[in-house]
């Protein structure tokens, strides 16, 4: 009787998780078979499950890599805008998060409520002030002006708060007796202990920045300054001819993320789940 | 040599240079650059935004309007953008919640193989951006027999949909995006609590005779509460900070509204119209609804940890 009942269940957990994956990944399955069919026939059909297989071909992404040079400028900047926000980001927070894990100083308290207080502050109350702000100082359409407020990271100010708390207060006297400044320990000892940790935000801080649409699609104005999110945004058109470079360029969009995520897939699960926030 | 060098700089140092080392002023240097950007980057627009949604800013010209704003946004449109905001969050948030409790308890389980496989195809989803996904669903659910959703309707005997134009399709169609992207993400959060679920408790069920039910009902879900807490609370969040999954159906403007939400009508009212201080006065209202949402949070998880000692 028990034993029975155990493998209807086997059978039933094994079978319904297949199919609710086959439904996950069906749309990316469908996207990659469609990105070989001509563009044409993709406007005229959407993407379809009954086609001619023997059409399919690479002509998209052979136009991708010969004619589409605005497709390039858009993933240029994508790379740029990504790997500065990652930097400047993480140089911020992993200090804060560190010196309110490490050091006992006055306000630290305060200041921790505080960094938790601003994790509840939407970004969307901000950003008419911010374009604002933009305009003002002219940074609209602009590197800078993408960067800018994505710089601040609350979630990443907690998330390394958290990892700092485990790290080896021990080995700091031991560096502060061998003559080292506090800056020293910080940039020598322990950043390097706090790798994995650094790891998941970049992942958080790069994922957010690569996918970021709201923020880039008020402050960017021009096409050749768009990122991919956004150039790929205006080919949506029912009306547009650029389909070709519409779902070639989304596959080679995702795909470098699916690489890195292969790879590293421990800090990609560490650094999604911190927070719940938006990518 | 080395020793000498180190005596050497110690001389050198000045006083300030002792000073911007001493543990006393060391934490504040760490924290100040975050201050910094968090003061003139954060603080600073949000006190605006608020200032602004009592202004009528014009070029060259801004005026203060008391409430005016707040009178103007209670209207039709608005309340179209609100309802369908929250029908989204009720139906995402019931969704991202009681499926990925169900699929991580069956990942949990010792019957189930290939683990790794599962979970990651899962989680892929959540690496495509809101347009790309969005872009995948678009052209999936298209208006013409020959788009996929159709296609299978057809073949089930059914009428073709006309799925961006109908008020409940066009729902339907966010909070599809919205689930598939999540779905894996949910999931971990579920599996990561089931790991603290002490597996003894498990075997004095059975003993007790308790059915599969029983044991869920009784044993996993009072552990799985903070973190069911936890997600409901960013569902619910993140739901009335929707916005892409609308634009990347409708762009700026969908028929009848079918598809309009808060933040969507923030960009269309503060951006598109340039009117910022009613934009403003949206985001303000927004804010207030998260809040309130936040603060529930904490008293129930308060709530919780009391009742736990």
């Amino acid at each position: 009787m028990k034993r029975s009942n155990n493998r209807t269940l086997l059978w039933f957990a094994n079978i319904g998780l297949a199919v609710i994956c086959l439904i996950a990944l069906f749309p990316v399955i469908m996207l990659l078979i469609s990105s070989l069919r001509p563009s044409s026939e993709l406007m005229r059909t959407g993407i379809s499950l009954a086609f001619d297989w023997s059409m399919l071909n690479l002509d998209n992404y052979l136009y991708i890599f010969t004619e589409a040079n605005i497709y390039w400028s858009w993933y240029m900047n994508s790379v740029v805008i990504s790997a500065i926000t990652i930097v400047l980001s993480l140089f911020f927070s992993a200090m804060v998060g560190y010196a309110l894990a490490v050091y006992d100083f006055k306000g630290r308290n305060l200041f921790f409520t505080f960094v938790v207080f601003i994790l509840m502050v939407p970004f969307e109350i901000l950003m008419l002030p911010l374009f604002q702000m933009m305009i003002r100082f002219q940074l609209v359409d602009s590197y800078v002006g993408v960067i800018l407020p994505m710089v601040v990271a609350p979630i990443a100010v907690f998330f390394f708060r958290q990892y700092a708390l485990g790290l080896p207060v021990q080995l700091m006297d031991a560096a502060r007796i061998d003559g080292s400044t506090e800056y020293g320990i910080y940039f020598k000892i322990m950043l390097p202990l706090m790798a994995p940790s650094l790891g998941a935000m970049a992942i958080l801080q790069g994922l957010g920045s690569w996918n970021n649409f709201l923020w880039p699609l008020i402050v960017l104005r021009s096409n050749d300054m768009f990122t991919l999110p956004i150039g790929l945004a205006t080919l949506l058109t029912p009306y547009g001819n650029n389909y070709d470079v519409l779902i070639a360029g989304s596959v080679m969009t995702v795909i470098p993320i699916v690489i890195l995520f292969i790879f590293f897939q421990r800090y990609f699960v560490a650094g999604l789940t911190v927070g719940g926030v938006k990518g | 040599m080395e020793a000498n060098r180190a005596i050497g700089t110690k001389k050198e140092s000045s006083s300030f240079m002792k000073f911007l080392n001493s543990k006393k002023v060391v934490p504040y240097i760490f924290v100040s650059p975050f201050i910094l950007s968090f003061v003139i980057l954060t603080l600073y627009p949000a006190i605006r935004g608020v200032i602004m949604s009592f202004q009528s800013i014009l070029p060259g010209q801004v005026n203060f309007v008391g409430l005016q704003n707040y009178e103007r946004v209670f209207n039709p449109v608005f309340y179209k953008a609100l309802s369908n905001t929250t029908i989204y969050v009720v139906l995402t948030v019931t969704i991202l919640t009681i499926l990925p409790i169900i699929l991580a308890i069956m990942l949990d389980s010792k019957f189930v193989r290939l683990k790794t496989l599962f979970r990651a195809s899962l989680f892929m989803p959540a690496l495509a951006s809101t347009i790309v996904a969005g872009m995948i669903f678009r052209l999936m659910f298209g208006e013409t027999d020959t788009a996929a959703a159709n296609q299978i309707l057809n073949w089930l005997g059914m009428e073709s949909v006309d799925w961006r134009f109908n008020a409940w399709s066009g729902m339907f169609l966010m909070v599809m995006l919205c689930v598939w992207r999540w779905l894996g993400v949910n999931i971990l959060y579920f599996l990561a609590a089931l790991q603290n679920v002490p597996a003894e408790l498990y075997e004095a069920a059975d003993i007790d005779g308790a059915s599969i039910l029983q044991k869920f009902w009784y044993v996993t879900l009072p552990f799985l509460k903070p973190v069911t807490i936890f997600v409901v609370t960013i569902s619910i969040i993140n739901g009335f900070r929707m916005f892409e999954e609308s634009f990347v159906f409708w762009e700026a403007g969908s028929p009848n509204n079918i598809g309009l939400t808060v933040v969507g009508y923030i960009y269309q009212q503060g951006i598109q119209q340039n009117d910022m201080g009613f934009g403003a006065a949206i985001g303000v209202i927004l804010m207030i609804i998260i809040f309130i949402i936040s603060f529930i949070q904490l008293i129930l998880t308060g709530a919780f940890k009391r009742g736990d000692q």
